[in-house]
């Protein structure tokens, strides 16, 4: 299936997530020091992209999504300064981040910023893509958990975007659900109504071992942006493993700009040693991918899972019935707390934990 | 019984779901329903149940005010335009009640601070936002036990609640809410989140409230104060319930909460939009049966 078309050539911009996404692995504690050394490599490396926040990214430190030891400004201070040639990017969720906290983010170095809305909900996103363009920076439109809308949906999703002037717009498979057609379908269906200048991304989650097929099906379909991470190290299963993504675009003739072999040395040498849990598709990521769940609930889930006596499994499953989004991590110990009681295993509302 | 007169501010969703509140409140009449297009829904809607209306804004209202006495005006259009509305409307005695981000006058979460400002004759007092009115007072529940160092609130909303206006302006409701947390609230720091969810069926308006106390909780003491304060609020929301919690976590207060509207104007899971006008509705009725008490009397004022 993906050999029908010829990619030799083709250029493709990658945008290392290790730092951001990899912040979700990480329970958000990496100290400024490995990000810094992170950065220097992926410059080095030739990677042009790599994006540095909270994993939620601005506005992220919350008892939602966990306190990191360093601010984001801290962070972003730190990297922009080591790096040489890579642009550094920052993540935005209109309802947590800010215009605020996005003009600290370009003060302190940042050039490029993922405005991220849920997969329907484009029309949040206007005054921060607007601002964004406004300062100058390279713009981008995040549709996260693209597996809940349609092709068509998404297309209108996207044109929205465009409108309020993002210059790229990525699909993103927030739950590594999607099978390289789906992936196909949605990136064809956004090249058909966008402007031949706008870009298109893909970012994907390895949760059931896709992340490289499906990230070949979106260039295939003319995605040119790629995010992915070295050594896989983000939320679930990881993102797309940046080494592997680059060691298969050379077979292919895809032209990443990236120095394979740094790549490697880097996701051995530096990024598995500082993995807290091995990042990999085992029972409960794949439970994500299987089940269309955002990945980042992975280690509430295990947490809640832990605390409540209800396998993370369950949880997870019954998060995807209720079809919630990225953001709802509250949802998980409330689900956990009421499937606890369900089995007996807590007691009284207003008590709320085991006697 | 005499009942205050009413006028409504803006046709959309939260204006006419006021006319059937107020309608059934016993000290307050609807009026005059203000919009900006004849043809829209809100306004015949306003005119089938008996309203006076007008599609001239409110400068169609202002020739009406002293004739129909006019005491009590709800503001439900947006923060650009309040402050105007809010000047012609005082001028002439009409005390207003700010559904919009605009927040020029005093934050009014019902059982917390109604009271302070009905005694105080504020002739401007602001609704905060519907995550506001939801979480604000589990956060002075537990402030108004301990000292709270940190106060987190989490409103999911189901997208088919969430208007245009809201949606092109998160920021606002952000900064809004955020400061409430603090200045009503109790804590000393805040921070609110959203997140807009499009699952079908609608997802009901679901709250998680965090506190982080200086000292550790004491927990029987904030389980009934917090038990005490959801009583409070279901005496104008009743569909206002606690899910799960009060959750301990060392210095950690979690409180988890869903908010059923009454399905008036708006569908039962819209409870965001009906916790806005059951609080605004509230807020009117204190002013007037203090009016009707003959303990406060409004004033016209004037702008220098």
């Amino acid at each position: 299936m993906m050999s029908d078309v010829n990619l030799k050539g083709r250029k493709v911009i990658v945008h290392d997530m290790c730092l951001r996404d990899g912040m979700h692995a990480k329970r958000e504690q990496m100290s400024v020091e490995q990000m810094v050394k992170i950065a220097t490599v992926l410059d080095d490396a030739g990677v042009p992209y790599i994006q540095v926040t909270h994993g939620a990214g601005l506005g992220g430190n919350s008892l939602q999504h966990g306190f990191a030891p360093h601010s984001n400004e801290e962070y972003l201070t730190a990297v922009c300064r080591a790096v040489k040639r890579t642009k550094v990017s920052v993540l935005l969720l209109p309802g947590l981040g800010t215009m605020r906290e996005l003009q600290s983010a370009y003060d302190c170095g940042a050039r490029s910023v993922h405005v991220a809305t849920h997969c329907t909900e484009a029309d949040t996103s206007p005054q921060h893509i607007a601002f964004a363009r406004k300062l100058g920076m390279d713009s981008t439109g995040f549709l996260m958990m693209a597996h809940l809308n349609t092709p068509e949906g998404l297309a209108q999703q996207g044109k929205l975007m465009e409108s309020y002037g993002a210059q790229t717009v990525y699909i993103t498979d927030s739950a590594g659900y999607m099978l390289p057609a789906d992936v196909n379908a949605r990136v064809g269906a956004l090249r058909d109504v966008l402007r031949p200048e706008t870009e298109i991304g893909f970012h994907g989650h390895h949760n059931m071992g896709m992340g490289i097929a499906n990230s070949i099906a979106a260039i295939e379909a003319g995605a040119s942006r790629i995010d992915a991470s070295v050594g896989g190290l983000g939320a679930g299963a990881g993102n797309t493993p940046l080494e592997a993504f680059v060691a298969v675009c050379e077979r292919m003739g895809i032209e990443t700009g990236c120095d394979l072999f740094k790549l490697m040395d880097m996701a051995e040498e530096i990024i598995f040693p500082i993995m807290d849990h091995i990042v990999r598709v085992d029972r409960s990521s794949l439970t994500l991918g299987f089940a269309g769940v955002y990945s980042t609930f992975l280690l509430h889930a295990n947490r809640a899972a832990e605390r409540f006596g209800i396998p993370a499994r369950d949880i997870l499953v019954e998060l995807g019935r209720k079809k919630m989004i990225g953001g709802q991590e509250d949802m998980i110990t409330d689900t956990a707390m009421t499937m606890a009681k369900e089995r007996g295993l807590l007691k009284d509302a207003a008590v709320g934990v085991p006697s | 019984m005499k009942k205050i007169r009413c006028a409504l501010i803006g046709s959309g969703n939260i204006g006419t779901d006021l006319i059937y509140k107020i309608q059934r409140s016993p000290v307050l009449e609807p009026v005059w329903m203000v919009g900006i297009d004849l043809e829209s829904e809100g306004l015949a809607r306003a005119r089938e149940m008996g309203l006076k209306t007008t599609a001239a804004g409110v400068d169609g209202l202002l020739p009406h005010v002293l004739d129909d006495n006019i005491q009590i005006a709800f503001d439900a259009t947006s923060a650009y335009v309040h402050a105007e509305n809010s000047r012609k409307l005082n001028e002439l005695g009409v005390m207003m009640i700010d559904l919009t981000p605009a927040a020029i006058g005093p934050l009014c979460v019902p059982p917390v601070n109604l009271r302070e400002h009905a005694e105080k004759v504020e002739m401007n007092v602001n609704m905060i936002s519907c995550a506001g009115q939801a979480t604000i007072p589990i956060v002075h529940a537990v402030s108004r036990i301990q000292p709270v160092a940190y106060g987190e609130i989490v409103a999911s909303l189901a997208s088919k609640s969430i208007g245009p206006g809201t949606r092109a302006n998160l920021d606002e409701f952000t900064y809004t809410t955020s400061n409430a947390i603090e200045v009503v609230g109790g804590a000393r720091k805040g921070k609110a989140l959203a997140i807009i969810n499009p699952a079908e069926p609608p997802m009901m308006m679901r709250n998680t409230i965090s506190c982080l106390t200086d000292e550790t909780p004491d927990e029987p003491r904030i389980i009934e104060s917090v038990l005490a304060m959801i009583k409070e609020v279901q005496k104008y929301v009743p569909g206002y319930r606690l899910v799960n919690g009060p959750l301990f976590d060392g210095k950690r207060v979690t409180v988890f909460m869903e908010v059923a509207g009454l399905g008036d104007y708006l569908p039962k899971y819209a409870g965001n939009l009906d916790i806005m006008t059951a609080a605004a509705t509230r807020t009117a009725e204190m002013f007037a049966e203090e009016i009707l008490a003959g303990s406060i009397q409004l004033k016209p004022v004037e702008f220098a």
